[in-house]
């Protein structure tokens, strides 16, 4: 949409010129989903196609017991008239159900099954996807969206055919039965089919600009209500409702002009063929009064007639409905069209050049890798640039760093969260791109800042972590480690539910639960960012008491800001500038390098940077 | 033909009333806040009331459309048994008639039904507008202790997907029910007033369609409620999922998370499938009364015809109107479903918005008296104050605090200690169960809420940034600010430095591309908030848990001079923070264990001296 770049929650994907496909051949992306129930969506169309005809019969018959048996005083052909009239009714009324029951079952079946794969493709899109996209805007892919489209199944794409059918079918019948009287009521067609299409077009645009509203307004709520801290701490929901005030009422200035178009072509909708049904009513009562025309053929033509109306009336909002399920399967396969995460492995084995010679124990190694954040300008100076660092099996190395310096977007290139841009990364000697992506992140456990519990049990959270080997003795010795005792205490012990659906748990509590999974499985190799942040000196000292029995035999890298957690680790390595300014011990690097001592004592400035900012100085020191 | 039905279904949120009864241990686990009697038909009441005029104007606007609509086949009648006779006498006066009563209604009743739209569309905007800024207010006024238990999730979809069901409920379903309602009188009046047996027989048959009609609205009840359980399952899972999207990669948790889902979906589409079966079934049977009806109705009049009771053009008219009469009935289908789903809805919203805030505004608020010691800040007084948290957990045992104007207290005590409690009820996040907390002698209970933010502001450690340029969100400390303050507040507590190298500076937007802040850096722009906002009591809870020592360093040479003057507590988990204090309090089990300068404590046997030994000890290296 041209507007669109203009509303933050559109997709951040969509390059904003590019023309859209038709809504018709936006549609037929759906086929592979249709094509399992297409025969039962065919049968189910042809079968709303013969109520119709149907339906058109009534009216016929009501013209033959009107002209035949009440004219000629037959009681007999009255009962049989009737007779008939009922069985027609019950057969519309049979094949209207049949029609339902044909495809309630597999269009529930069609939105499942969008609704699975947009499931399964969503979590195996790569992570830098999910930065950019808000989770509300996914959601309501899987969500409204879906349910727009088996709506857009059951009644538009049915009823366009069915209702364009019965007016085919309708005209045919009035032309015959008088072709004059057919001819003023074809008049009006025309200009419907004008006014109907350009209304199409400024519909679909309203509709879009609705839709990107109402985004909008969801991305307010959502963080005034996950800002609630900040927004009551400075006691600023008074200027937090305005804005939703103001968004809301530019919606809702949107949607009236939504209903104002709407009302317009219904409005025209209804005027025009009921004008030509007037007129047709004129010119039947004179060709009824010159005798050129049966009173009952008057009647069955102006009930035909009639029956007509609620089709012509319904295409204009089946229109409108087919435009916002082109819309719904436009953002449906924006997401979809994303290249998912690949399984890999992507290079082969030992084909990186200066292969390894240290064979399986050589630890974790990073060969000048380069990375810069997929969204960033590629000539924007990246992030990491030129790390060359090596962990040793079975050691514990320490990641220190300034604010902002990267430590976060190196260890998510471990574990292939993120890509290098340049450079290679080995796991005892193999090339971690060489690696199926699951087997590799099998062989890394991480533990992040930002600790995330999912809906289930504290115990099927920590095993998580585990391939599914571990049990109830590894759970035990993995909680005691983080020092998550706490867990006891919980009203169902290890079986309590906990995340979105179950209990909240403190910050503490659940960074301690996520050290416990990272390291409920005994990896070979361990990837901690910043693991302790949120504990207490008390239990921060038990668990890096219990840690340090852990990290014996494991190769790990711990993203570290105090020097309790550097102590961890067997040495440092200090990331200044994007690069590894130092690796040593940590006495080492505290007499030896400045920048180190000064960000891990803060004592005293390093030489040659006046100010305070951690970044300036980061750049003072690195080069 | 008849028309089978208007496309419309209502959206997946039917959650009937029934699902209320069952005995839940803490309504907050299952998504269902006790609704008080009547709190929904009173809350729909209140929406309404202020629009009675308008509701009746568009009420009114209907009644008319339907006039012009319904009289078609009257005049069709009149043509049949006044218009032809006439013209066979060559007076051409009511075929004229006719004409112009028929260009008349068309007109009439395209330009009423426009009228209608737009006049209805605007009721129910306002509706909404309303109810969108009754549930948002309203969940900015409860306390913490509400948010912290009920999830961001379930407040974000009151606000909106309820919303939207009330809406297709105004927009489409009360038109709807208003439009049947409307042509079965009209139609029935009209058959009864044509003739009174054809009348009779088709207001008979409303009994089995009102019968039929209660059936399915009971049955089609229950599998919405299963259906709505089911697909907010499935809303659950893919949120979660999403949001936790690094652990799912880092621990494989695709093909569990696959088959889980899978499950999940197939309830869904199950119930989803079983509800619309329910209306394939209620179609059916609708249809099959009206078609039955009509036969017998043909029958009749038919009869009556041969016999001469009847004029053909009545006949005529009247299987016309019979024919129009049963064609709203499968749209009543449709509005039920609308009404199940907003009634549910709205009971979910009542139960939201009668909530009472736990942290309540004053009535009548008291005024801060004017600072009375040299700087700005003011004495802090804990009198004999308790808390405990409606969960269980933390508690405050009576506890009695007096911390001087000016004075910075560090509180320092492991997890569970009561520190954040402490903090929490300085802020007036929550209210003590008993005792007082006073500001300069004033219980923050009477306090205004913009005296109270002047008065108190507290910096925690998860720094949320608001979508907006970082300047906006330094901002939200002071709104009026301008942009040379701004940028001092960042300054001042170093985090001119990084914003500086951000592609656009202070005017970076943080949810677009470039505008990624680490956890430290949010920390520090955090800090710059607080200072901006200039309290006369500042509270920091964990607020440097992220940075770096350096970082730490700076915000605290910042600190030593913001806060001279400046009543502050500063909790910590790290006792770098001591440095800057005047006073330390160690908090065990919701008392204070020690109490003194930090020298007298370091200088003293008692817990804290072992702990700072220990800190220096791990700083040494």
């Amino acid at each position: 949409m041209s507007d669109s770049p203009s509303h933050p929650e559109t997709a951040p994907d969509t390059p904003p010129d590019r023309p859209e496909p038709s809504a018709v051949r936006t549609l037929l992306r759906l086929w592979p989903y249709v094509r399992p129930v297409r025969a039962r969506l065919f049968t189910a169309v042809v079968v709303a196609i013969a109520a119709s005809c149907v339906g058109l019969v009534i009216p016929l018959v009501l013209k033959w017991i009107v002209d035949g048996p009440v004219a000629g005083g037959d009681p007999g052909g009255v009962w049989l008239g009737a007779l008939l009239l009922l069985g027609i009714g019950v057969a519309e009324a049979v094949l209207f159900g049949f029609r339902r029951w044909l495809v309630a079952r597999p269009l529930a079946g069609v939105e499942a099954r969008l609704r699975g794969d947009l499931f399964a493709h969503v979590q195996r899109l790569p992570v830098a996807f999910h930065d950019r996209w808000a989770s509300g805007q996914l959601l309501s892919r899987g969500t409204t969206d879906l349910m727009m489209l088996r709506m857009f199944l059951a009644f538009p794409l049915t009823f366009l055919v069915v209702n364009g059918a019965t007016i085919v079918v309708g005209m045919a019948v009035l032309l015959a039965q008088e072709w004059t009287l057919g001819l003023v009521l074809l008049l009006p067609v025309l200009p419907l089919i004008a006014v109907c299409s350009l209304f199409e077009s400024r519909y679909a645009r309203v509709a879009r600009r609705a839709q990107d509203q109402a985004g909008d307004l969801t991305t307010v709520v959502e963080e005034s209500v996950l800002g609630i801290r900040i927004i009551k701490g400075f006691g600023r929901h008074r200027s937090q409702a305005r804005a939703f005030g103001e968004q809301s009422r530019q919606l809702r200035t949107t949607e009236l002009a939504k209903a104002r178009l709407l009302a317009s072509i219904w409005a025209v909708i209804v005027i025009l063929p009921e004008l030509a049904l007037g007129g047709a009513l004129v010119l039947g009562v004179v060709q009824v009064a010159d005798g050129a025309l049966s009173a009952g053929t008057l009647v069955a033509f102006l009930t035909t007639a009639l029956a007509l109306r609620w089709p012509v009336e319904s295409i204009g909002f089946l229109l409108a409905m087919c435009q916002e399920a082109a819309t719904a399967t436009r953002r449906y396969f924006e997401v979809i069209d994303t290249a998912r995460e690949s399984v890999g492995p992507d290079a082969l084995p030992g084909a990186a050049p200066g292969g390894d010679p240290d064979g399986p124990a050589d630890g974790l190694r990073f060969a000048d890798v380069v990375f810069r954040f997929p969204d960033a300008a590629p000539d924007s100076p990246p992030v990491l640039d030129g790390i060359d660092l090596h962990v040793r099996s079975g050691e514990t190395m320490a990641l220190v760093g300034a604010t902002g310096s990267g430590k976060t977007a190196l260890t998510a290139l471990v574990p292939r969260l993120h890509e290098v841009t340049a450079g290679r990364i080995t796991l005892d000697g193999e090339d971690i791109t060489a690696l199926p992506r699951a087997e590799l992140r099998s062989r890394v456990a991480l533990a992040f800042e930002e600790p995330t519990l999912f809906s289930a049990s504290v115990g099927e959270n920590v095993l998580m972590g585990a391939d599914g080997g571990a049990g109830e003795a590894e759970l035990r010795r993995a909680l005691e480690v983080a020092q998550a005792g706490f867990v006891d205490r919980l009203p169902d012990g290890t079986a309590t539910e906990v995340g979105e659906q179950g209990l909240s748990l403190s910050g503490g509590q659940r960074q301690r639960l996520a050290l416990a999974r990272a390291v409920v499985g005994a990896p070979r190799f361990l990837v901690m960012d910043d693991p302790l942040s949120a504990l207490d000196v008390h239990t921060e000292a038990l668990v890096e008491e219990a840690l340090r029995r852990v990290l014996k035999g494991t190769t790990a890298l711990v993203v570290a800001h105090r020097p309790s957690t550097v102590l961890l680790a067997d040495r440092v390595a200090l990331l200044s500038g994007g690069r590894i300014a130092a690796v040593g011990t940590h006495q080492e690097l505290l007499r030896e390098n400045a920048e180190y001592a000064w960000l891990m004592s803060g004592a005293d400035a390093p030489p040659g940077t006046g100010g305070p900012g951690p970044a300036e100085l980061a750049k003072g020191t690195s080069r | 033909m008849t028309t089978e039905s208007r496309p419309k279904e209502t959206p997946e949120d039917g959650r009937t009333p029934a699902a209320l009864a069952v005995p839940a241990p803490d309504p907050f686990d299952q998504d269902d806040l006790p609704t008080p009697p009547g709190a929904t038909a009173s809350l729909l009441r209140s929406l309404l009331a202020p629009m009675r005029a308008r509701v009746g104007l568009v009420v009114l606007l209907l009644l008319l459309q339907q006039a012009a609509i319904q009289a078609g086949p009257l005049l069709v009648a009149y043509a049949i048994d006044q218009g032809v006779p006439a013209v066979r006498e060559g007076r051409w006066g009511p075929l004229v008639a006719v004409g112009a009563g028929y260009l008349g209604c068309a007109l009439a009743g395209g330009l009423l039904q426009y009228a209608f739209l737009t006049r209805s569309a605007v009721v129910s905007q306002d509706v909404l507008l309303d109810l969108r800024g009754r549930i948002f207010r309203h969940g900015q006024a409860l306390s913490l202790d509400f948010h912290e238990r009920y999830t961001s999730g379930r407040l974000i979809s009151r606000a909106t997907t309820d919303v939207e069901s009330l809406r297709e409920l105004l927009d489409e379903g009360l038109q709807e029910l208003v439009t049947v309602l409307v042509s079965f009188v009209y139609i029935g009046g009209m058959l009864l007033w044509l003739d009174l047996g054809i009348g009779s027989v088709a207001v008979l048959s409303f009994v089995p369609l009102y019968l039929l009609i209660r059936l399915y609205q009971r049955r089609v009840g229950r599998v919405y409620a299963r259906r709505s359980t089911a697909i907010a399952r499935v809303i659950v899972k893919f949120t979660e999922t999403v949001n936790g999207i690094r652990p799912v990669r880092a621990f494989r948790r695709e093909e569990a998370n696959d088959a889980e889902f899978a499950e999940l979906n197939r309830t869904h589409e199950r119930s989803n499938g079983d509800a619309l079966l329910e209306m394939a079934r209620y179609v059916v049977g609708s249809r099959l009364v009206a078609n039955t009806a009509v036969a017998g109705m043909v029958l009749w009049g038919a009869w009556r015809v041969a016999d001469g009771a009847l004029a053909l053009g009545v006949l005529a008219a009247a299987v016309l109107y019979v024919r129009r009469l049963y064609d709203p009935i499968d749209r009543m289908a449709m509005f039920l479903n609308a009404y199940q789903s907003a009634a549910a809805s709205l009971e979910k919203i009542a139960g939201l918005l009668a909530q009472r805030p736990a942290v309540p505004e004053p009535e009548t608020p008291v005024a801060l008296p004017a600072p009375t010691g040299a700087g700005p800040g003011r004495t802090v007084e804990f009198a004999g104050v308790s808390f405990g948290y409606r969960t269980g957990g933390e508690v405050l045992p009576r506890f009695d605090l007096t911390i001087p104007a000016g004075q910075t207290v560090a509180v320092v005590g492991s997890t569970g200690a009561g520190k954040s409690t402490l903090a929490k009820l300085l802020a007036r996040f929550y209210d003590p169960s008993a005792g007082q907390v006073l500001l300069d002698g004033v219980d923050l209970r009477t306090l205004a809420t913009p005296d109270l933010r002047r008065g108190v502001v507290m910096v925690t450690q998860e720094a949320f940034l608001f979508s907006g340029t970082v300047a906006e969100n330094i901002a939200i400390g002071r709104p009026d600010a301008t942009r040379a303050e701004v940028e001092a507040a960042a300054r001042a507590i170093g985090a001119h430095a990084f914003i500086a190298e951000l592609p656009d500076g202070y005017d970076t937007d943080v949810r677009k591309r470039g505008g990624r802040i680490s956890a430290g850096q949010r920390q520090l722009v955090g800090f710059a908030r607080a200072l901006l906002a200039d309290p006369a009591v500042l509270i920091l809870d964990e607020a440097t848990s992220s940075l770096d020592i350096p970082g730490e360093r700076a915000v605290q040479q910042a600190l030593a001079t913001v806060l001279r003057g400046r009543t502050a507590v500063v909790i910590a988990h790290r006792l770098s923070t001591v440095a800057i204090a005047d006073r330390v309090l160690v908090m065990a089990d919701g008392r204070i264990a020690e109490d003194g300068t930090p020298e007298e404590l370091i200088a003293g046997t008692g817990e804290f001296a072992g702990l700072h030994r220990a800190w220096r000890e791990s700083m040494a290296g």
